[in-house]
């Protein structure tokens, strides 16, 4: 195997090791994912596009998609801002919210999609003060918006937050020496520094957001053409037998978070290549 | 930070109103969902609680969660350490691709990786045929519900393990081996005092999401009452029959986990904190030895 060929090291281990990992990985990854890939090549190409572009098939990929680009872009901004405040900021309990942002890793997606939708229905603790408004939430694409920012939170904050903890102080007093603001530093100094950690965050918000489906399914509502997600439509078509839709369906999620994953590797590389100079 | 650096930071009136605005943030999106979820599962009385917890079907529930998990942890620290341990102590060809199949699971949609199981073992799937041959039962049955958990929780030990002893660095390990340990001699006393933190932090994630699991599970359990629900399952059925006490009652076990596995990590966090200071004490103490 000279793919796999290693550089000498006195440790042992390395067959065993790696050897085993390449094992499950197979077992529990690949073969799967080659049964996936293997049922859809029987689709044929003519049949598969049938499938995928029934206007539910669309609506639901625009809809999981476009909720997914839009709490990450959220998450984005007010990850950014919780980090900040976290690294930068002294204020009491805050130990406590630094453990809470976990949260969403922690609890339950089921959970948290009961809990969203009782609290945003119309006669929830923050519904009923919404209704008034003509807001609704609860049942609509807003609130799979809701549910998806819950869920992926933690990633931009736990990526940028420890980019923020590294930055050096030297480089602000340099510049306050300088003559800058503080805004003209945070534009010219912190944030270019931040901004790869910060979009490979968002990017991975974005990949999680994708194929969320435990928190959505209960706030969704789930109307047909209107705020039913993806992977519902999944599911709706293995209840009626339709094993080669359901696969054509997953094959394209599949795609799309394959290229998210690409980018966010991309970003990674450009990132280390970054760093990796000092 | 002991002492704010007045050039260094911002005007107070701006410190103030970004602290709030974060705070104000997690308190809506974090902390009301997780209040709400007690608050509802209570909201009867304590006695409707209990009730709804030594019910037949949600006491199944909680039993199969409970071995699903125990299956799928030990597994999966298995895997976790020995994937570590290869990418973070070789140099090989290929070991990026490596790093990036095990993330993979991360960006699969939990409903998809049930669908992949079904495609494999299911009734008409590539291997059904082969398994019901052998009366071998995966799908809609407790070794579909254990694979499928395998599969969502299968990055998160390796993930926290292999950033922890690339930092590490494999001096220690190296020493030991020179001085005539045998590996696994160095592994037991060297590695693993090093990285149990780590590993149980891993561990205790891993088994959170192993019995919150529900998307994937969902596509394979079959949804059999009393047979192949999970705890989040059980959730979902008790909700749509609009018994939420019994459905916030069986949620709130799970938010207990939630909040346990959180308070472990600060712990962890706080051992490794003060394991690096400790460490910084030594390196200091034995430098002055020197002088």
């Amino acid at each position: 195997m000279t793919f796999l060929a290693k550089r000498y090291s006195v440790l042992p281990g390395f067959g065993l090791s790696l050897g085993y990992a390449i094992f499950w990985l197979g077992l529990i990854v690949l073969l799967p994912l080659t049964a996936l890939i293997l049922t859809s090549s029987q689709l044929g190409l003519p049949l598969f596009w049938e499938t995928v572009s029934a206007p539910r098939v669309v609506a639901s990929l625009q809809l999981s998609f476009g909720t997914a680009a839009l709490a990450a872009l959220i998450n984005c901004v007010m990850g950014f801002l919780v980090a900040w405040v976290l690294v930068r900021y002294r204020f009491p309990g805050k130990r406590f919210v630094d453990a809470l942002v976990d949260l969403p890793f922690a609890l339950p997606t089921a959970v948290a999609g009961i809990a969203l939708t009782t609290i945003y229905a119309p006669n929830g603790w923050l519904g009923q003060y919404l209704e008034p408004w003509g807001l609704k939430v609860a049942f609509t694409p807003t609130g799979i918006v809701i549910a998806l920012i819950f869920v992926s939170l933690p990633f931009v904050v736990r990526t940028v937050q420890p980019v923020l903890e590294d930055l050096e102080g030297e480089l602000e007093e340099a510049a306050t020496c300088l003559g800058a603001g503080r805004w003209q530093i945070f534009r010219r100094v912190i944030f270019p520094a931040v901004l790869p950690a910060l979009m490979t965050g968002t990017a991975m918000a974005f990949a999680r957001a994708t194929g969320e489906f435990g928190s959505v399914i209960f706030i969704a509502g789930n109307i047909p053409l209107v705020s039913e997600i993806a992977p519902l439509i999944i599911i709706s078509k293995l209840e009626q037998f339709d094993f080669l839709g359901a696969t054509a369906v997953a094959v394209v999620m599949l795609m799309l978070s394959f290229s998210v994953l690409f980018a966010i590797n991309l970003l990674q590389w450009w990132t280390s290549r970054r760093h990796g100079m000092k | 930070m002991a002492m704010q650096h007045t050039l260094t930071t911002e005007r107070a009136w701006v410190r103030y109103a970004l602290t709030t605005l974060a705070l104000l943030f997690l308190l809506v999106f974090l902390l009301v969902p997780l209040v709400s979820v007690f608050w509802e599962a209570l909201a009867k009385g304590w006695d409707l609680y209990a009730d709804a917890l030594v019910e037949y079907e949600a006491w199944q529930a909680i039993k199969l969660t409970l071995i699903a998990a125990a299956i799928a942890v030990p597994l999966n620290l298995v895997f976790g350490v020995a994937a570590a341990w290869a990418i973070a102590r070789f140099e090989f060809r290929g070991k990026s691709l490596l790093t990036t199949l095990i993330d993979l699971p991360f960006s699969v949609s939990p409903v998809v990786a049930g669908l992949m199981y079904i495609l494999l073992f299911g009734s008409h799937g590539w291997l059904g045929g082969w398994l019901s041959e052998h009366n071998i039962q995966i799908i809609f049955a407790i070794p579909g519900i254990v694979l499928a958990t395998v599969f969502v929780t299968f990055p998160f030990v390796a993930r926290e393990l292999i950033p922890l002893m690339q930092a590490q660095g494999q001096d220690e390990e190296q020493a030991a081996i020179v001085l005539g340990a045998s590996g696994f001699a160095a592994f037991w006393h060297v590695t693993l005092p090093n990285i149990k933190w780590g590993l149980l932090y891993g561990v205790i994630l891993t088994n959170a999401r192993a019995m919150g699991e529900f998307g994937a599970v969902s596509v394979v359990s079959g949804h059999i009452r009393g047979e192949t629900n999970t705890i989040p399952l059980h959730v979902e059925i008790l909700y749509n029959e609009y018994n939420f006490v019994g459905a916030f009652a069986c949620a709130s076990i799970l938010a207990l986990l939630a909040l346990v596995t959180l308070a472990v990590k600060t712990l962890v966090e706080w051992r490794m904190e003060r394991q690096h200071e400790a460490s910084l004490v030594r390196t200091q103490q034995a430098r002055e030895a020197l002088v």
